[in-house]
């Protein structure tokens, strides 16, 4: 062979052998999603934290679930009766449910997993506090005594965000929810979790569950039949917004569960991107109600009529097509929206502020803002409240710190001047799901010692809303009881809401067709071309 | 070797004016002089910020976000609508006042310990395995610890750029030392009944400073880039104080929607590490004798 | 030989020691806690208590230390905070994208600038070696994540050549894995390529003023004779010290591409353990780094006999 012919035969060998390593496409299909988080903790009633309830959504099940009517159906339950007293209910669960590792799910697997979602989460409390006994009756059923009527029962169990009552294996459930559980991750939904796939910080991989049996009505929402049309799931940590676009844009991943405001108008500029809205969040200020002058509720009305909603709702989202102004504590849109009370919301007034504020005692002293600078819209948020207050002449001392770092001070109860990590204001959101579910909803607690971070205390709201929550939802006795509680809210001021922005989620609709639109995502019924 | 410096083999001595000595300085020594004015405009800009800026730097006008450069807004404006050419102007007071107070206090601090590791035999050991265990930690690492463990403030910042950077200095002084100490005048100072700290500070100080000041450019230059890497991931100085590293850690999210963001403070970045390390590299050659011997 | 390197590993003891100290002490007296970060958003503040039970943080910090130690005799790195799992095996999944990289960007840094330097001190006042120098300089003051982002807008993006993110093990495909790393080598690589170069430079010139070189000369060894037989095995020790040395600068802009460029590596793991107040990960890691760069020191050290004979341990 001549020497050039040599040459190029020798480079045809490397090619191929190039080509062949190359690696091969695989035969399976797989979605590549980059969520919120990263899922970092996998036991959904140790923490609350959203990336961990939708890890839960994948490998575990429910016995009930809200379908688009924002009504529960049953889920893993097929059948259940409430006794003529209102006090016994009987719950038989679907033929055919099997846990991961192939045994079949038991009715005292679902007891034990409800006594121990009960444990931390606020509505299942509410239940189980009301409960003389909750017991498997054999292995299909079990069967819950009351002590008193109570109606929020079965939507209790299908509540649909932290904590959501998923069902573990025996084995897992019966273990102290204030550790997360130890033992693999077996659930009996529709995806299992490949935990040697999984790269902490990097990758969590699920694969479906191919004994899966999903009910025969179609999927509504977190209800209906919950069929997988894909082989795997990888959920891709990307830390930089501009890197996830770029990859979604260039097809290295195929959804985007919450793209930041200011990229979506490239998003919607690609004709290969579509999107949806997932969420309609809340910006909530929170002060300590612990820490004067908001001891006072004049100061924290104060804080009410400085806020003017289209200010904050424009540092926060931008264009005016992203939010909305919301006068409402409990969602604007849902079964709960009232603007009872919210005059001073309404109309924002900067010397009406500031003479509040004086009116409450202050005298100059340091006010602490926490912000978190690795938060981008709770950060906008505590910008535009530090910048507002510095208006009226508060002294505030705007402290930036990364998310981590406020919630862990977030619990100090002492105000700034008995302890330097102690905080007057932070900020926060709420999710649509969150708002209007105020007897499960932590934020808008106002149990005094037992509510949330900022300790608000208002016995009116707090027996408002109990007694709203035996009332049935649609009678005159409702609405004025709504009306009732939202004003004790308005005028005892828990926290201030800001107004409601949306989130979007964004997906190669070339690629991916079948999304049912719902906060949390819900990788069921996903087709993936 | 080829020699650089076009000019007669032979100058008489005295017929140079000072026009021509210095013009002859500045030919000889570009980069130095280049490096030299590029930090003095960077040093003006820094202190002549409260007139040089447009708009206040923390004012946000959220109505004007992210608007590309233009009238008004030299350099755009930001996701808050903060003026972008204001911060970046602003922005240099921090990263000067950063590098500058870090090299200062590792040339401070490595001084006085390099001094006594090389001349105190019985503390020497100690000091060094100290300078070890904290050269075997990466310096960004340590960095980043310290400022995430404890809070957010300029002053952190610059502690936890000095730890990491002292070693060196410390090693630099002491090896320095560790020769002069061997020479005759110290011996014969010595003899005279010198004591040792009037003998470290009227003998060897002087003997380090060259280095020590070409070391201190580097340490400036490393430690104005660390300060920017550290903001850019979330452990620097507090955000709502613009510093370059700070403004950068900002835009990165908003690369392709608004790039000028991340361009400035940028290009003001490379440019003034690059004036420092262009001052730094001139000085070594002028102060080392060798180079400078060759270079005539 | 074998004595000296024995008692270089012996000498690294206490300096391990004094690392392990500082680092658990360093990350337990920070403010930031762990347990509030776990139990998340809407966790009231029993449940944070109950976590931090849970993970033995309410221990006092000597007992906690003990602990810590005596697993650490065992070889057991504990667990992490969050995810629970050993922080071993975490370190081991994380390690392969990292090393990667470092090798990828210390061979083409070495690759690109000592061939650079070499020219530019055997041109040394020419026009090339000031272009080297300024290049050298240059490099050597742009922010790494700065150079990362221009990278991807105009390679990635704009270009469409090559992908935006992530990494792709070389057991994948090989033409992938190489695809991945490009730009995050040449961004990470440039600032470690204009120190090198700078050394190089430097090195060899001081080299070439020396008397022997100017003997071999005057015996009238040709030019490249000169550099080659000569030259550079004496210039080699300041250059792999400084590669040595330059090992602390390569880790920390590690982390920093690792973050530009999504590549799921040790440095990104540090960071975000870090941020989130996972001591045990933290503290691991830092263990790894301290003995990798101990390590890569003695290496370094040991190189020194192939480059100068007069040198022996």
């Amino acid at each position: 062979m001549s020497r050039r012919n040599r040459i190029a035969a020798t480079g045809c060998l490397l090619a191929g052998l190039l080509l062949a390593w190359s690696g091969q496409a695989p035969a399976e299909t797989t979605i590549r999603a980059v969520m919120t988080a990263e899922v970092k903790y996998l036991d959904p009633h140790w923490t609350t934290a959203d990336i961990t309830q939708q890890h839960g959504y994948m490998v575990f099940d429910t016995l009930f679930a809200l379908d688009e009517k924002g009504q529960p159906q049953p889920q893993m339950v097929d059948t259940y009766r409430l006794s003529a007293d209102k006090l016994t209910y009987t719950f038989t669960l679907r033929d055919g449910l099997k846990w991961h590792d192939g045994k079949p799910v038991r009715a005292v697997d679902c007891v034990a997993s409800i006594k121990r979602w009960a444990v931390k989460d606020a509505a299942g409390q509410k239940v189980m506090a009301r409960a003389a006994s909750l017991e498997a009756a054999n292995d299909k059923t079990f069967v819950l005594k009351l002590k008193e009527p109570y109606g929020l029962t079965i939507r209790a169990l299908a509540k649909e965000y932290s904590y959501v009552p998923f069902m573990l294996p025996e084995r897992l459930a019966v273990q102290d929810p204030s550790k997360p559980f130890e033992g693999d991750v077996i659930g009996s939904g529709p995806f299992m979790f490949a935990a040697k796939e999984w790269v902490p910080g990097a990758k969590t991989v699920y694969l479906k569950f191919k004994d899966y049996v999903p009910r025969k009505e179609p999927a509504s929402y977190y209800a209906g039949g919950k069929v997988v049309n894909v082989d795997r799931v990888e959920f891709v940590v990307i830390p930089d917004q501009s890197t996830a676009v770029a990859a979604l844009e260039k097809g290295e991943v195929d959804y985007l569960q919450r793209p930041q405001v200011d990229q979506w108008p490239l998003l919607r500029k690609d004709p290969n991107v579509g999107m949806y809205r997932g969420d309609i969040y809340q910006m909530q200020i929170h002060p300590n109600h612990l820490a004067p002058p908001f001891d006072n509720v004049k100061a924290r009305q104060a804080l009410m009529v400085m806020a003017n909603q289209e200010e904050y709702l424009r540092a926060i989202a931008g264009d005016p097509q992203n939010w909305r102004t919301c006068y409402s504590y409990l969602g604007c849109g849902g079964w709960l929206e009232t603007d009872a009370g919210a005059e001073l919301l309404k109309k924002p007034d900067l010397e009406r502020a500031k003479q509040l504020f004086a009116e409450a005692g202050y005298k100059g002293e340091k006010i602490v803002v926490m912000a978190p600078s690795d938060f981008a819209t709770i950060n906008a948020a505590s910008l535009t409240t530090a910048a507002l207050l510095r208006k009226i002449g508060v002294n505030v001392d705007l402290q930036t710190m990364d998310w981590g770092t406020l919630v862990s001070r977030r619990p100090i109860k002492d105000p700034p001047s008995k302890n330097p990590a102690g905080w007057h204001i932070f900020h926060t959101t709420s999710g649509y799901a969150a708002l209007k579910d105020p007897w499960g909803h932590a934020n808008i607690s106002t149990a005094c010692d037992k509510a949330w971070f900022g300790w608000a205390c208002s016995p009116r709201a707090t027996k408002d809303l109990e007694e709203l929550g035996n009332l049935t939802p649609g009678t005159d006795a409702f609405k004025k009881g709504l009306a009732e509680y939202h004003t004790a809210l308005m005028e005892d001021v828990p926290y201030v809401p800001l107004g409601e922005f949306f989130a979007y989620a964004a997906y190669r609709k070339d690629r991916l067709s079948n999304i049912i639109e719902a906060p949390y995502t819900l990788f069921w019924g996903m087709v993936k071309k | 070797m080829p020699d650089p410096s076009p000019e007669p083999a032979f100058i008489p001595y005295v017929a140079l004016t000072r026009g021509q000595k210095a013009r002859r300085f500045i030919r000889r020594n570009p980069t130095m002089i280049a490096g030299a004015l590029l930090l003095a405009l960077m040093a003006l800009v820094a202190i002549g910020a409260p007139w040089l800026h447009t708009v206040n730097p923390v004012d946000m006008n959220p109505i004007d976000r992210l608007k590309s450069p233009g009238a008004g807004h030299w350099f755009g404006t930001d996701m808050y609508g903060r003026d972008s050419y204001s911060r970046v102007i602003y922005g240099s007071r921090i990263s000067l006042f950063v590098g500058l107070v870090v090299a200062a206090l590792t040339s401070v601090i490595g001084l006085a310990v390099g001094l006594v590791s090389g001349f105190v035999r019985r503390l020497d050991n100690v000091i060094m395995r100290a300078m070890d265990g904290i050269m075997a930690l990466p310096d960004l690492l340590l960095a980043i610890s310290f400022v995430a463990l404890t809070e957010a403030s300029v002053r952190n910042v610059i502690i936890a750029l000095v730890i990491p950077q002292t070693p060196r200095m410390v090693r630099l002084v002491r090896s320095i030392v560790l020769v002069l100490r061997e020479q005759p005048f110290v011996e014969s100072a010595l003899a005279m009944g010198a004591r040792l700290p009037r003998l470290m500070v009227r003998h060897l100080l002087p003997n380090t400073l060259a280095p020590l000041i070409v070391q201190g450019t580097y340490v400036m230059a490393s430690a104005v880039l660390i300060e920017a890497g550290l903001s850019f991931l979330g452990a620097g100085t507090p955000p709502e104080i613009p510093s370059w590293g700070n403004i950068m850690a900002e835009a990165r999210s908003y690369v392709r929607v608004a790039f000028w963001l991340l361009l400035f403070p940028g290009l003001f970045l490379a440019l003034t590490v690059l004036s420092i390390n262009l001052l730094g590299d001139g000085l070594r050659d002028l102060l080392d004798p060798r180079i400078a011997r060759r270079m005539r | 030989m074998l004595v000296y390197v024995l008692r270089r590993i012996l000498a690294t003891l206490p300096v391990m020691g004094i690392v392990v100290v500082f680092v658990f002490l360093l990350v337990r007296i920070a403010p930031g806690d762990p347990a509030a970060i776990i139990a998340g958003d809407y966790a009231t503040p029993e449940n944070i208590q109950k976590i931090r039970v849970g993970l033995g943080l309410d221990k006092p910090i000597y007992e906690q230390f003990w602990i810590y130690l005596t697993s650490l005799a065992r070889g057991d790195l504990g667990r992490s905070l969050h995810s629970r799992l050993p922080v071993s095996q975490l370190i081991l999944q994380r390690v392969e994208p990292t090393a990667a990289l470092a090798l990828s960007t210390l061979s083409f840094a070495i690759l690109m600038a000592i061939p650079l330097g070499i020219l530019a001190a055997w041109k040394a006042g020419s026009l090339i070696d000031r272009a080297v120098m300024v290049f050298a300089v240059g490099g050597f003051s742009i922010p790494i994540f700065w150079l990362g982002f221009l990278l991807i807008y105009a390679f990635s993006i704009r270009l469409d050549l090559l992908p935006v993110q992530g990494y792709v093990s070389f057991r994948e495909g090989l033409l992938p894995f190489i695809r991945h790393l490009i730009l995050p080598t040449i961004a990470l690589g440039l600032v470690y390529m204009a120190l090198l170069a700078r050394i190089t430079r430097a090195s060899v010139l001081e080299v070439l003023q020396s008397d022997y070189i100017r003997t071999a000369y005057a015996k009238g060894v040709r030019p490249p004779g000169v550099l080659f037989a000569h030259a550079l095995k004496n210039a080699a020790v300041p250059v792999v010290t400084t590669i040595g040395v330059g090992f602390a600068l390569l880790i920390g802009g590690v982390v920093i591409t690792e973050s530009v460029f999504a590549l799921p590596g040790l440095g990104r793991l540090t960071v975000d353990a870090i941020l989130q107040r996972d001591y045990s990960i933290i503290q691991g890691v830092t263990l790894i780094f301290a003995l990798v760069y101990a390590l890569v020191n003695l290496v370094v050290d040991l190189s020194y006999t192939l480059f100068d004979p007069r040198i022996r341990y």
